[in-house]
């Protein structure tokens, strides 16, 4: 199931590339939890 | 042993020498630190060691410990696996051979004085230094006894006093440093009867191993354990079964232990450059938006206050 | 909040005064036990656990706890958040009171305190991460002397010498931070160097900065708590500005906690996804990480923010408690728990009960000094002489 990696080079390009999938979703989830935390208050 | 007394003394010799001219270091990003030249290693052949205790006999004796709680002659104490304490800086253990059940292998546990120690890395008064001989030696004398040399060393040696009150120290090898300066072989090298231990210069050490290796490659792991551990090490271990089944881990990786921390210690200048920049910024526009809230306010009180007066001025004009 | 009625007040504090004393007999017997005997007569360390509860929770988690004073007088003073002006002077109280407990609890757990000195004047070990927490610990508890000073000042009526360090206030707030910045962080980098003792899980090349911003997480989270409790023991001391201010001060603090948590939360997966240890969270251990990550960061999280969306002051009060119990989690997970994790159980750490009781006796001492700080100096109230000096 995981994958094996023989090279730092095939390591890093399998984490960084789920790691940039998850940036972008940290980014709209922080947003949205924003929208969230923020949503009742008055201005 | 079969090197001469005279050749050693002209190592020892030839150590301080050459550490005098010794490559200038620099903080070069990509410059590699390869230790004090010509520094001294142990080799230990763990398919020589039959599991004598002589080493640790010798190491007792020349260490002034105390005595044991069983004699160094009883042998069955190999049977438990035992570490190194306050009272015993080496242990020898006995572990099953799985390549060949029936023919236990003896590893021989000690300090395995690292090039790049991770207790010297870690101590905050610099009580323990690596050596041109190679050996990674401690001063009692400014110890504040924190223990974080023993969380540091990956190798679970340094071992401390915890029943002394006034005067606790941190116990471990010396790899014989007092002795290897006068001249003398390490007590448990001096002592071992089947020459499973051999001292000389770290290079020539590895280079013993290597011809073992080729001589006979069926008794050997083709690998010497702490040639690249953690760095290197000062002690060097060649086995006929995995290092894995001598208690040994394999999982340490070659980097050196100051090097795991140096970039966190390296983000320091940055916090005391940067941080006040960022937060005086931050005061100087929540001070701005306060004084603009102010004047605002200011502002609007004056129009109330004007728009009051001239509300309650009109009637006065009217009548 | 319902407040206590004087006859219940005393009556509590009497109970309060009986358990302080048996506490206090206790704690100096074993004070002397230790000093006596050495570490080993009244604690569990071994050559294998050199570090137990006095350095996982008087100093790990004394030091997180305590940061209530850089996070708050930042907020009001670097940030201009001046509607948490009444909640500055407890917090520093606190801040200053954890960080001198912090080195009350060293002392105890080095060999030779005595030579605590000497990383600085004897020999100075810049290499090791612990030198720079020494270091900054040493200088922090100084500044947070200097930033709690006025307050004894005002009590004793050195009223030059008290608008003098007023004057500071600034330049200490942005000491505080930097070096809290760098202690807080550097507490976790003492880990750094064993990556084969420390599982993978808590293992990471950003546990400074996860210690660094769990420590903003305990000193929101610690205000909101010690903020309940004031009002529950100390409501006759608090002046109309600190009663009026504070459920502002919950509802705020609540809400920057939440989010500090989801932030903690994102890196924490981050962190997961950039070493590759995905398969370590279907072991035991990875159940555990869970246990602490979903329970108390993602929840505490959550609970906080419905708190603030309801304006329900009860949950967010409820919820610092989680968020601080999990703060107390994550270093006892990273000291003790997840550390050695390779060695067979025979081999682990469980704290000896007296080591337990100093621990205990240390933050006796504390709440004593609170108690007797806030009953005599302006800490919940500001003194007549010096209103809207600020």
């Amino acid at each position: 199931m995981d994958p094996i990696f023989y090279t730092l080079q095939d390591f890093m390009t399998y984490t960084e590339g789920v790691t940039y999938l998850l940036v972008i979703a940290t980014l709209a989830g922080m947003t949205v939890f924003w929208w969230f935390l923020t949503g009742k208050d008055k201005d | 042993m079969s090197i001469s007394r005279r050749k050693f003394l002209g190592w020892v010799g030839a150590a301080g020498l050459s550490t005098t001219i010794g490559k200038s270091a620099s903080a070069a990003t990509n410059k590699h630190f390869a230790g004090y030249p010509d520094s001294f290693a142990i080799l230990h052949d763990t398919t020589l060691c039959v599991g004598c205790r002589s080493c640790e006999a010798a190491c007792n004796k020349v260490n002034d410990l105390p005595p044991p709680d069983r004699p160094f002659t009883d042998l069955s104490v190999l049977e438990t696996r035992r570490r190194t304490t306050t009272k015993a800086f080496t242990v020898v253990n006995k572990y099953d051979n799985p390549k060949k059940s029936g023919h236990p292998v003896f590893y021989k546990k000690q300090c395995n004085h690292c090039l790049e120690p991770a207790c010297a890395s870690a101590c905050f008064v610099r009580a323990f230094k690596k050596t041109k001989t190679g050996a990674v030696v401690y001063d009692p004398s400014v110890c504040v006894g924190c223990r974080y040399c023993m969380i540091a060393c990956p190798f679970e040696i340094p071992t401390y006093e915890y029943d002394q009150a006034l005067t606790p120290r941190i116990r471990k090898c010396t790899m014989c440093h007092p002795r290897v300066i006068e001249g003398q072989l390490p007590g448990c090298v001096e002592a071992c009867p089947m020459e499973a231990l051999s001292f000389g210069k770290r290079e020539d050490m590895i280079k013993i191993a290597r011809e073992r290796f080729r001589k006979y490659p069926d008794r050997y792991v083709n690998h010497i354990y702490g040639e690249n551990e953690m760095g290197g090490t000062s002690w060097l271990y060649v086995s006929g079964a995995p290092f894995k089944a001598l208690g040994m881990r394999e999982d340490l990786g070659i980097k050196p232990a100051p090097e795991l921390t140096a970039g966190a210690l390296s983000s320091v200048p940055i916090i005391v450059g940067l941080w006040p920049v960022l937060l005086a910024g931050i005061y100087a526009v929540s001070k701005r938006k306060e004084k603009f809230a102010q004047t605002d306010q200011e502002e609007a009180v004056a129009s109330a206050l004007d728009k009051d007066r001239s509300e309650q001025s009109q009637p006065e004009e009217e009548s | 909040m319902a407040h206590v009625t004087t006859g219940e007040r005393k009556s509590i504090f009497s109970l309060f005064n009986f358990i302080a004393l048996i506490v206090l007999g206790v704690g100096i017997y074993l004070t002397y036990l230790r000093f006596a005997g050495g570490l080993g007569a009244v604690t569990n360390l071994s050559d294998y656990n050199p570090w137990g509860i006095w350095i996982s929770f008087d100093l790990l988690c004394g030091v997180a706890l305590a940061a209530g004073g850089y996070v708050t007088s930042s907020a009001v003073y670097l940030f201009g958040m001046k509607k948490y002006h009444s909640a500055v002077r407890p917090a520093i109280l606190t801040g200053f009171l954890g960080y001198a407990l912090v080195f009350l609890a060293i002392n105890y757990d080095v060999g030779r305190p005595w030579r605590l000195p000497y990383p600085l004047v004897v020999q100075q070990g810049t290499t090791s991460v612990l030198f720079e927490v020494g270091l900054c610990v040493a200088t922090y508890l100084t500044v947070l002397f200097i930033e709690f000073s006025p307050a004894a000042m005002e009590w004793l009526g050195l009223k030059r010498a008290r608008n003098l360090v007023v004057k500071l206030t600034i330049l200490l707030t942005i000491f505080g931070v930097v070096l809290s910045t760098m202690h807080q962080s550097s507490l976790g980098a003492l880990f750094l160097i064993v990556p084969s003792k420390l599982h993978p899980l808590w293992y990471s090349s950003y546990i400074p900065i996860y210690f660094f911003v769990t420590s903003i997480v305990a000193g929101l989270s610690m205000v909101i708590f010690e903020s309940t409790l004031s009002h529950r023991f100390f409501a006759h001391k608090m002046d109309e500005t600190h009663l009026k201010e504070a459920n502002g001060v919950t509802l705020g603090f609540g809400k920057a906690a939440s989010y500090v948590l989801a932030g903690y939360f994102a890196i924490k997966v981050l962190g997961i996804s950039s070493g590759n240890l995905w398969h370590y969270l279907k072991t035991g251990y990875g159940t555990w990480y869970l246990v602490e990550l979903l329970g108390f960061v993602a929840l505490p999280s959550l609970l906080y923010a419905i708190g603030v969306r309801v304006k329900s002051l009860t949950l967010i009060k409820w919820t610092s408690v989680l968020a601080v119990l999990g703060v107390i989690l994550n270093r006892f997970n990273v000291c003790l728990i997840a550390f050695n994790w390779h060695l067979p159980a025979s081999e682990r750490y469980f704290p000896h009960w007296m080591e337990i009781g100093i621990s205990v006796f240390i933050v006796m001492i504390g709440l004593i000094l609170y108690r007797f700080i806030v009953t005599r100096m302006p800490i919940l109230y500001e003194h007549s002489d010096y209103k809207d000096a600020h």
